[in-house]
């Protein structure tokens, strides 16, 4: 063990971290808004919408999120989109983490009993109604956790930005690596960075669901 | 911007099958790799002095608290500076087998725990050993009984195998990266690669329900 070395690259991989949790709070944005959108189209009357929505969740998660990130990277500018590497980072973990959120979404409005469903239209609400005032403040309780675990895989997957030159932790690491051949230090390093942040995220992710517990 | 002309595709259409079928190969590898050691960790936490146990458990928490791509790094680089010249591709099998046998542990664990204890009991009785009554009544039953959930996890390995081109092994997407150098249209290739992924990614969720399938009529 290299404890010198640990030392001296130490400061570079803080600020490495700090652009893997910028990143995945900006795809965790990005991605709850895409969730949002997509889960309604998949509940909504329209067959179009119900379609897209359906699709969209398809193709995003059965195909890799790395291709996803080459399509848009490198294939972007031969369609007129140029995207810094940030902002493509950001766009493409953003819409890929959106479709597993929209499950993670879908999953908890349709755990929530039917009965309530019915009984508010019964006396009168909307759908839209019905859907903001009873079944939305009970399925938010229920979304947390989902959530929650679809935010840490984005932590983890948002490693895949390093091949398109973002320079965050796992291509600080890789850098590392190859200029000192010490891939058990730089490994050890990284790694204590990333499952800092996972745990603050579980911690955060539990905090809210003691707060929001059905008591 | 230049108009999209799939037309480039078709000529590296060989190219392209050869990184399907190593894709393939890949999978299957780690799939069996992830599936063994996913049955050994989860016996050795369960069972296994602490000794043993401890380090296992801590391996698996590394496992799961950090990315994929950085544990290929850390097996590809890391096992030549320990002295052993292994070309990439088994590099990324074992990366990626152990990387998805940690998650398959997980499940494992708490499949076999939750084997009823008169499975265990009723063996004992009859007069079979510790060992025994796990290789033949526990171990079955909870493999049977997180069938869907690993086949959850072997989706999503089919998917992550493409993070080993990274690392230089020539499967789909390196197939692509290939085509791409010569040709400059990556739209192109990249979405004929989501595709191909696409397609079998169907194929694998069909096979899956299919087993499932199989497994509940057996029951």
């Amino acid at each position: 063990m290299d404890v010198s070395l640990v030392q001296r690259v130490f400061p570079f991989f803080v600020e490495a971290a700090w652009i893997t949790i910028e990143i995945s709070i900006l795809a965790l944005a990005l991605g709850l808004v895409v969730a949002f959108l997509i889960s309604a189209a998949k509940m909504s009357r329209s067959f179009l919408l119900r379609a897209f929505g359906t699709a969209y969740v398809s193709l995003f998660r059965g195909t890799p999120c790395l291709i996803q990130l080459f399509v848009l990277y490198f294939g972007g500018p031969q369609v007129g989109i140029n995207l810094e590497p940030f902002a493509a980072g950001v766009i493409g973990l953003g819409l890929n983490i959106g479709a597993y959120m929209a499950e993670s979404i879908r999953g908890a409005i349709q755990s929530v009993d039917r009965g309530q469903t019915e009984a508010a239209r019964s006396i009168g609400f909307s759908r839209l109604q019905t859907m903001r005032k009873v079944v939305l403040p009970q399925a938010a309780r229920l979304m947390i956790r989902p959530l929650g675990v679809n935010a840490v895989a984005l932590v983890k997957g948002s490693a895949l930005v390093s091949t398109i030159s973002v320079v965050e932790l796992t291509y600080t690491a890789q850098r590392y690596i190859g200029s000192t051949y010490k891939p058990f230090e730089i490994f050890g390093v990284a790694a204590v960075l990333y499952m800092l942040i996972v745990y603050v995220v579980a911690r955060i992710v539990d905090l809210l669901d003691r707060r929001y517990a059905i008591a | 911007m230049q108009g999209l002309d799939f037309s480039v595709v078709p000529p590296y259409a060989d190219i392209l099958w050869m990184g399907v079928w190593w894709t393939v190969v890949l999978t299957i590898s780690a799939a069996a790799i992830s599936f063994i050691f996913g049955i050994v960790f989860a016996l050795v936490v369960l069972y296994a002095p602490k000794t043993v146990a401890l380090p296992v458990r801590g391996f698996m928490w590394l496992f799961m608290g950090t990315p994929l791509l950085l544990q290929l790094f850390l097996i590809y680089y890391g096992l030549g500076q320990l002295g052993f010249k292994i070309p990439a591709l088994i590099a990324g099998i074992i990366g990626l087998g152990l990387h998805f046998a940690v998650y398959n542990a997980d499940i494992l664990r708490a499949g076999i725990v939750a084997v009823d204890t008169g499975q265990t009991e009723g063996a004992r009785s009859l007069g079979f050993g510790r060992m025994q009554t796990l290789r033949y009544f526990i171990v079955p039953q909870a493999i049977r009984n997180t069938i869907p959930a690993m086949g959850n996890n072997l989706i999503v390995l089919l998917k992550e195998s493409s993070l080993v081109s990274i690392i230089g092994i020539a499967e789909l997407v390196h197939a692509a990266q290939l085509a791409i150098s010569e040709t400059f249209r990556p739209f192109e290739f990249y979405i004929t690669v989501a595709a191909l992924y696409y397609i079998l990614n169907l194929v694998l969720e069909a096979g899956l329900r299919q087993v499932e399938k199989n497994v509940e009529v057996s029951r």
